[in-house]
Order: C-alpha cells, then structure tokens, then sequence
C-alpha cells in the first residue's frame, strides 16, 4: 500500500509512550541484559561502562562497540536503546545501522559538541535527551527529541539533582500556563525555546513528549518518588548494577514504578533487598566531575 | 432510554493505559484502573493496553492477575488487548524472550501471534487500515507490532496488512495489533463499548 509511512514524529513519540509507568535500564553485558528482562524492565541502555564507572574511570567515554549492542540486541526480546555523545551525528548513524530502537544523546559520555546537539529530526530512529529545566527541554524537542529525561547526577546514587530538574521542569511548565497568550513570545525568549513549543506548553500543561526521570535512581522509594512528582517513567543505571542483589533490586524497581501510589505495595517490596549502592554526596563533586551540566 | 454507562477497567501496569482511559471516558465510560485483582470488581470489560508484554506479564504473575483474568472472561466479562495486550490475550507467542523461549500469556483467544512480526522500531509505519465492521479505512499505528501468524477455530479475522492477520476477535476477546488509542479515531473504542452496552441490557 503506497500510504505507509515510517520514521515519523508520531510513530517515535508514540513509541515512546509505551514505555511509559516502566523502567528502562543500563547494562554493559548480554547477561545484564537477561537479568534486566527477566526483572521487568521495558527497555535496556546498553552501554560500555554504567555512569558510576565512567566517573571512577575517567577518560573519554563514547559510543558502545557495536559487537557488544549486537548481543544485547540478540539477548532480549525488549527494545533495545544505547547512548551517544553529544553532538556526535556518525555514532548516532552507526547505531541506527545496527537497528538499535531508541537513541540517547547522553550527558553522561563525553560530549563531542560543545555547541551543537544532533539534529534528531534528521533521523528514523527516535531520541531522548537528558533537560535540567524546560528551555532546556523544548530545544531538544525542537531538534527532535522523541522523549526527555531528568539529567539527575548519573552514577552518584543520589535522587536529589533528579528531583530538583523534575520539580523544575514541571514548576515551569505551571508558570508558562499561567502566563496570557500575549506574553509567550517572551517566554519563549526567556527559555530560549521554540515559541511554536511554548506555545504547546501553554495550551496542554505538559511537554508535547513523554519525560522520564534519570540519575541517581537508587531505591524503589527513589523510583516511587519520582513518579509521584509527576514523571512518566523511570531510567536506572548504576543504581542496580552497584548494589548487592541486582536481581532483586531491579524486580523492586519495576514493582515500585507501577505501585508509586500504594505505599503498602512499596514498604513490602522494599524490604530485605540488600545494600544499595554506596553513592556520592553530590556537594563533595568538582565543578569538573559533574555531568548534568554538559548541553547547551 | 438512555443508554447504560459501562463500567470499563484499563490493565494499568505499564504502557499506554492513560490514552486508552481518555477515549473511554470521552466516549462516556466510568473508567478504573487495574493494578490488583481487586480492582476488576464490577467491571464488564477490560482494556489491556499497549506496552512491553514482557513486563506487564511479569507484573501480572507478582500480582496474581493471571487466573482473576482469565475468571473476569469466564464470567462474561469482555476484553480487549492493543499489541502488547494483544500478545497478552493469545493461545500461543512466539518471539518470546530468547533466554526464556516462552512468554505466559491468558490464551483466551486461539491465535498465536508473533512478537514484532514487522521489524524493529525504524520498521514501525502508520497506514490506513479496512477493519471490517467500520464503513471508512482507520488510521493504525503499529509500533513493533505484532501479528496473527496461525488463526486457530472459532476466530473471525476482522483486517489484514500485508497479508498479516492485524486484528481478531472471538467471542468476547477482540485483538489489535495496532494502536488505535494513539489516533483521534474513537471508532474501535465506541465499537468496544457498544458491545459492553448490549451485555447490560440484555
């Protein structure tokens, strides 16, 4: 039939609400992967080094090898998502070569760009993009961004960044409703957004794509909360994978996520689960180290 | 008279429950979420949404939704899956997790279909689709949609793509491999209801 159409706006954003009220996490193997979807998780990050890692490592952190996000592809049934640099448009071409479904232009690599985001609208495959506030949000929305996330502080163990982009991001989208038509112009300069996606924002009270909550997600209460706060999803990252049971863990996050509003649910699944992560008093961090302040 | 206002639930686990919600609601429906088999209590049909059907199979083992669901049918209930909740509905799955080979579902509808039997996410595609039973094409979305490989005894085939089965019904179980709650077009979910429609007043 010659009304067939793929790659469009509709079909990225709408695959990325089925995500939606699901956890989406990193793994570096195969058998993290396994272990990702036998928990529950609605996705897999596949990755070289989970956040926590990259931090204690240091160096340039990049693309995955393409081997690697081939046996994960292969390993799981769920969609399988991996990360870019900043600004690096032929690592997002490799990944959509390799059928990879979702794309993340990651603050947590080392960015490629110190100006420029990809321009997502150039590509089949969809993106999220990590946002600390809502100008920030709306750029990339404005570059193509099928889905946002929290930056958080990625591989620190602590929700609190996570918490103060989400409380951000939708305190600005209740002040951009509250403005009258004749002043979103100048909002829009004030966000340095796209007035056509203020103006969205103005008429829904929400971002035109789905927004999930990333770094720092340590606990199923942390996932809970950010549900609470208003969030569609949650991402996890070194937050399983750095603790002492990953199985249970991430079957507790899972629950945890569908369960936000039900606190019985939540103090049964969080018990007896092992220690979590150590994590990083994000106050102890050099400006240098932090990673929610790379995007521009 | 005035026509009853049926008492709906959307399986609220993961995925798409809150699109499916509002066109029920839109359409005049007294709508529940349904995360406990608790909550299945007076309703006469049940959307399962689209999603991951991995993890809302999961959610629904901790939970203990599978036998609630398959008594909720047993009892009249009417039930609808849309891709995820199709593969949920199903006899048998195939494309099931590779480190599992086998993917539970409710088998209430003697399909088997196959998980993502379009391609990846980049093969996902929008088209305009002849269901039967609706006069004008309806615009579908299939998202790694799955499809009807073998029809089995006692299913009505109501639209095909590419010579793919897209959506079936039996009884009281229709199937979608699309998503019509991503559209406007409320045609699907006003058939949906009007069947629930004519169960209370029969």
């Amino acid at each position: 039939m010659s009304d067939m159409q793929t790659g469009t706006p509709a079909l990225k954003q709408g695959f990325a609400e089925m995500f939606k009220g699901g956890v989406i996490m990193d793994v570096v193997t195969a058998e993290q992967a396994r272990i990702a979807e036998a928990a529950g998780a609605t996705a897999v990050m596949a990755l070289e080094r989970v956040p926590a890692d990259i931090r204690v490592d240091g160096g340039v952190a990049r693309m995955s090898d393409p081997k690697m996000i081939k046996e994960i592809i292969a390993a799981v049934s769920i969609p399988v998502m991996a990360k870019v640099r900043i600004g690096h448009l032929v690592e997002a071409q490799i990944l959509q070569a390799l059928g990879v479904d979702f794309i993340d232009e990651s603050e947590v690599l080392t960015p490629a760009d110190d100006q420029f985001h990809i321009l997502k609208s150039d590509f089949k495959v969809p993106f999220v993009c990590g946002a600390k506030n809502l100008g920030e949000a709306l750029r990339r929305v404005g570059e193509g961004a099928s889905m946002i996330r929290t930056k958080g502080e990625a591989g620190t163990g602590n929700v609190v960044e996570a918490v103060r982009h989400a409380r951000t991001v939708l305190g600005e989208i209740r002040a951009v409703q509250a403005r009258p038509a004749e002043e979103l112009m100048t909002v829009a300069r004030d966000l340095q957004a796209p007035y056509e996606l203020v103006k969205y924002v103005h008429a829904h009270g929400k971002l035109p794509v789905v927004n999930f909550a990333a770094g720092g997600v340590a606990t199923p209460a942390d996932a809970a909360l950010m549900m609470a706060l208003g969030l569609d999803g949650v991402f996890v990252g070194s937050g399983i994978f750095k603790s002492d049971n990953p199985e249970r863990r991430a079957q507790a996050i899972v629950k945890a996520v569908t369960h936000y509003q039900n606190p019985e649910v939540l103090a049964e699944i969080s018990e007896d689960l092992g220690a979590p992560m150590t994590g990083i008093n994000i106050d102890d961090l050099i400006p240098a180290e932090r990673l929610a302040t790379r995007g521009w | 008279m005035l026509a009853p206002r049926p008492r709906v639930g959307v399986l609220a686990l993961q995925g798409a429950f809150r699109e499916h919600r509002a066109r029920l609601e839109a359409l005049g429906a007294e709508v529940t979420e349904v995360r406990l088999p608790g909550d299945l209590a007076g309703l006469s049909g049940l959307v399962l949404p689209g999603g991951e059907s991995t993890t809302m199979a999961r959610l629904m083992g901790e939970f203990g939704l599978w036998a609630p669901l398959r008594d909720f049918h047993a009892a009249g209930g009417h039930l609808w899956g849309t891709c995820a909740g199709a593969i949920l509905l199903a006899r048998e799955v195939q494309g099931a997790p590779p480190q599992f080979g086998h993917q539970d579902s409710l088998a209430l509808l003697n399909v088997t279909v196959q998980r993502n039997a379009f391609g990846r996410q980049i093969d996902s595609f929008t088209t305009d689709l002849q269901v039967q039973g609706l006069d004008a094409p309806l615009p579908a979305v299939f998202i790694r949609a799955p499809a009807f490989a073998r029809v089995g005894e006692g299913v009505t085939v109501l639209a095909t793509h590419q010579g793919q089965v897209v959506a079936a019904q039996q009884g009281r179980v229709l199937a979608t491999a699309f998503h019509p709650e991503l559209t406007g077009d409320l045609r699907l979910h006003e058939l949906f209801l009007n069947s629930l429609r004519r169960l209370e007043t029969a």
